[in-house]
């Protein structure tokens, strides 16, 4: 079996964000990156499947990225993936979701891969597409969202998640393309040993133009923060003042302190 | 401008978010026409043409059967735009008809201005302007971004739909719900909810104490519920439970888009968080930037005095 794993890596949510100098995204210096969060549930699960299947299946984690997303690859190496592909891209911003999924097509179209596994989202640009457009592209079926995985001899047993507390119990078969949502595993850290052996795996780089792909269909035309509300009231005391004062704000503009 | 707004069927009942749809048309003076996978008895009411496909024959999630569909209809109607949710039916839908018409698709809006669309990004401290660049384009709309119409009572024109192109070797097996506890936080009157910000699962007792000294419920977000440190069904948000009490308490929520959906109906509403850009200020009347391990239990020693 082979299976294919999509990441993206991107910054620490909690940073501090500025807007770059073009205006259409954010400025990479001083910002901490890290792998998407819902990409590491997609990892987490080819891994547990390879491990299911007594080691047999080859994992490829692929990116696409500027140089700093060889540290996201080397992680997900170190997690229990057999070898990684960087399309080295420094004007990843500036391609929109259809042309990133058809890049990654690109690469995977040759690789006769039974599974595919990415997040739902990335938590950056959120568009939510990239995995659904990327299996369509390659003509295999896909289900976004799944909170459980199971497979068996060829099926495959999922879960989706939905609205207001319900889920949707699907039957797949491979070759096949998931999305991961928050939930499905709790992915892994890599240990020490492991740490040391992703050093000696397999790491390809390639450049965008090295791989057939599509032009966009949209451009970023800004990119700014929300204005604030101004309606929100900022208590940066201490503890105790705040307290006090937030005690005399709840009697005044709410009912539940009598 | 033409629109052809994309309706959302579960076993049998239309979903109501799809007249948030319909009032963003409205609010762009598009004509619309409707494509929905549904059943005769459960109809939306709005004008224009309705294209009906049976959800007994085709299922409520049958993706390249559900694709073949929409497709169909767009040959059909030529629209400029084609809405739908951003849902767990719409997000997983639109992309593919993306990859089959190869147009622009817009993901999650929330405003729009002079034909360019407005969409979050970096978990919601930031906003992203989109524009376009083909002829046709897919417009995925956030739960709540778009108010519904008051008035509600069209009659559409229902045109039949089949097809035999597709077939799917996704299917649908059931549904499952979340077990309900005691709680149904849908009525509660003060809920106090946890965030990853809480940091571990020893530290949800803080959350508790407050809950009590306010008489009121805890909830939690998703990353809490997803480590299991609350019963899943405390969870606040799109996919969870959506709230709308006197009080609501955000302890360590940075406020990622599903939650605050299920939340911003609330009439007071406290963030206690240290991070001042976090997105959950953008709906609260107050925040309070302290260390909630700090200040939460110096708030119920005050409150019980």
């Amino acid at each position: 079996m082979k299976i294919l794993v999509c990441i993206k890596q991107v910054p620490d949510m909690e940073s501090k964000f500025k807007v770059n100098g073009t205006g259409n995204w954010y400025e990479e210096t001083d910002l901490a990156f890290r792998i998407n969060e819902y990409d590491e549930f997609a990892i987490e699960q080819a891994v547990q499947l390879k491990e299911q299947l007594g080691n047999e299946p080859d994992v490829t984690i692929l990116t696409m990225g500027p140089e700093r997303s060889k540290e996201a690859l080397k992680k997900g190496l170190a997690m229990g993936c057999d070898r990684a592909v960087h399309i080295l891209d420094e004007e990843y911003f500036n391609r929109d979701s259809f042309e990133v999924a058809s890049l990654l097509a690109g690469f995977a179209k040759e690789g006769s891969f039974d599974l595919i596994l990415t997040g739902m989202q990335s938590q950056d640009r959120g568009s939510g597409q990239v995995g659904i457009l990327l299996a369509e592209m390659l003509g295999i079926p896909s289900v976004s969202t799944i909170v459980e995985f199971s497979y068996n001899d060829g099926n495959v047993e999922l879960k989706r998640d939905l609205e207001g507390g319900m889920k949707a119990k699907i039957n797949a078969t491979l070759p096949l393309l998931l999305t991961c949502q928050m939930g499905l595993n709790t992915p892994r850290y890599p240990t020490l040993p492991n740490i040391m052996k992703a050093k000696k795996k397999e790491m390809t780089c390639l450049a965008a133009s090295d791989l057939d792909h599509s032009s966009s269909f949209t451009t970023t035309t800004s990119f700014f923060f929300p204005e604030k509300s101004g309606s929100c009231l900022i208590l940066d005391g201490d503890s105790s003042s705040n307290a006090d004062k937030l005690i005399e704000i709840l009697k005044e503009k709410t009912a539940v302190l009598s | 401008m033409k629109a052809l707004l994309v309706g959302e069927s579960r076993e049998g009942i239309l979903q109501a978010s799809f007249y948030e749809l319909v009032g963003f048309s409205k609010a762009l003076n598009l004509e619309t026409s409707t494509f929905l996978v549904g059943k005769e008895s459960s109809l939306p009411t709005v004008d224009g043409k309705l294209y009906l496909a049976d959800s007994d024959k085709y299922g409520d999630y049958n993706p390249s059967i559900h694709k073949q569909l929409l497709l169909d209809t767009i040959e059909k109607e030529k629209p400029d735009y084609i809405v739908f949710s951003h849902s767990s039916y719409g997000w997983d839908l639109s992309p593919r008809i993306a990859a089959a018409q190869k147009i622009s698709q817009i993901s999650e809006i929330i405003a729009v201005e002079n034909n360019e669309f407005i969409v979050p990004a970096c978990n919601s401290k930031l906003r992203r302007k989109v524009k376009p660049t083909s002829d046709v384009t897919l417009l995925t709309l956030q739960g709540g971004a778009f108010s519904a119409p008051e008035n509600r009572n069209g009659s559409p024109e229902v045109i039949s739909i089949d097809t035999s192109e597709a077939s799917d070797s996704v299917g649908l097996k059931g549904y499952e719900m979340t077990p309900k506890t005691g709680v149904d936080l849908s009525k509660s009157e003060v809920i106090v909810s946890v965030g990853r910000g809480v940091g571990k699962k020893e530290n949800i007792a803080i959350i508790e104490d407050l809950a009590k000294a306010l008489g009121g419920d805890i909830g939690g977000s998703r990353p809490v519920i997803d480590a299991e440190w609350l019963d899943s069904s405390l969870q606040v948000g799109v996919t969870g439970t959506t709230v709308s009490p006197k009080l609501y308490v955000a302890c360590g929520i940075s406020g990622a888009v599903q939650h605050l959906v299920g939340m911003k109906k609330s009439d007071f509403i406290v963030a206690i968080n240290t991070d001042r850009d976090a997105p959950i200020t953008e709906v609260s009347d107050v925040l309070i930037v302290n260390d909630l391990k700090e200040f939460i239990p110096i708030l119920v020693e005050k409150l019980g005095k």
